[in-house]
């Protein structure tokens, strides 16, 4: 399905990241990976991609720092030549009461989650507008479409990603040039993993399909906003949340 | 020298042959370049002249020669 694309991932050492990456590499993608903190993982993930007989190479850098993703950026044209897909999925929660979140967490969140997908977005700008073609998944999440009790900072983090990717979409849209988010429920990864006990099989209970997903139900999606199927969709939200909200 | 970079920089934005160009061509209307073309030809006459342009002065560009002509008044010399 993606047979001779490019596609850069960003936080992609782990959790849905990783298995987007997986599946894209799966699919024919050359695949950029963008992580930040464990090389080893990042390597390791190298590997399993490079079995599928595609491209890859890591890039360590922080998405939230302007001056560092334009170098990234460049490193990945120059190493790629171009860029089809961007998976903007590096993100970070700090969960706590209003009352209860510092300052520094608070902007970490949307210096990471927010203005690190813009940053991406705005160096790849360039490089879409002159191809005319390209696609952005950005990955949100239910909490930005519903507001969530202790996740003020990831929700507005989120809300406003979703806010970036319907604008994206109408400005590049012209240039042919498609943006959509994913705005995931509960998935199974290391950030959701504080989520134990009653807590957890209360929130369960809650989901109508009775179960958290897994990166792979997301990372389908994923493929499939990448590929030529999806070329007609541009600036849509959509939930893989097991029914959570309806 | 300060023409023949912008011209330069709008064929490449534009992938367009520097034989389309001379300082009176305009940008919309003889070699089709839209607002988001117009923004990203200012961002990289900013970048390649170290010259600020406002969004006032950018509206008011039409031409290539209007691009000359503010460049050649604003840059540090």
């Amino acid at each position: 399905m993606l047979k001779g694309k490019t596609a850069l991932i960003t936080g992609a050492s782990r959790g849905i990241g990783r298995q987007i990456a997986i599946d894209m590499a799966q699919s024919g993608a050359n695949i950029a990976l963008n992580y930040i903190g464990n090389p080893n993982e990042a390597e390791a993930l190298r590997q399993i991609i490079l079995e599928e007989n595609v491209s890859c190479a890591i890039y360590e850098c922080d998405v939230s720092d302007y001056n560092a993703s334009k170098k990234m950026i460049d490193d990945v044209l120059n190493d790629f030549s171009n860029v089809d897909i961007l998976v903007n999925n590096a993100g970070i929660a700090r969960d706590n009461p209003i009352l209860r979140i510092k300052e520094k967490d608070y902007n970490d969140v949307m210096d990471i989650n927010l203005k690190g997908s813009f940053n991406i977005i705005k160096h790849l700008y360039p490089s879409f507008m002159k191809r005319r073609s390209g696609t952005i998944i950005n990955i949100a999440s239910v909490c930005g479409l519903r507001g969530w009790q202790w996740q003020a900072s990831y929700a507005a983090s989120k809300g406003g990603l979703i806010a970036l990717t319907k604008t994206v979409a109408k400005e590049l849209a012209g240039r042919g040039i498609t943006c959509n988010a994913i705005a995931p429920g509960l998935i199974e990864t290391d950030m959701t993993a504080s989520l134990t006990g009653d807590k957890k099989k209360d929130f369960i209970a809650s989901i109508p399909l009775m179960r958290a997903g897994q990166p792979s139900d997301v990372s389908k999606l994923a493929v499939f906003l990448a590929s030529d199927l999806a070329s007609y969709i541009t600036g849509e939200v959509i939930k893989v949340d097991g029914g959570l909200c309806i | 020298m300060v023409y023949e970079k912008i011209r330069a920089i709008i064929c490449e934005q534009l992938s367009i042959s520097e034989d389309k160009i001379t300082q009176a061509t305009s940008l919309t209307s003889d070699i089709g370049a839209d607002s988001l073309d117009i923004f990203q030809i200012i961002s990289n006459l900013e970048e390649e002249f170290g010259v600020e342009f406002t969004n006032e002065v950018a509206e008011q560009m039409k031409t290539v020669g209007d691009a000359v002509v503010y460049i050649e008044a604003n840059i540090v010399k």
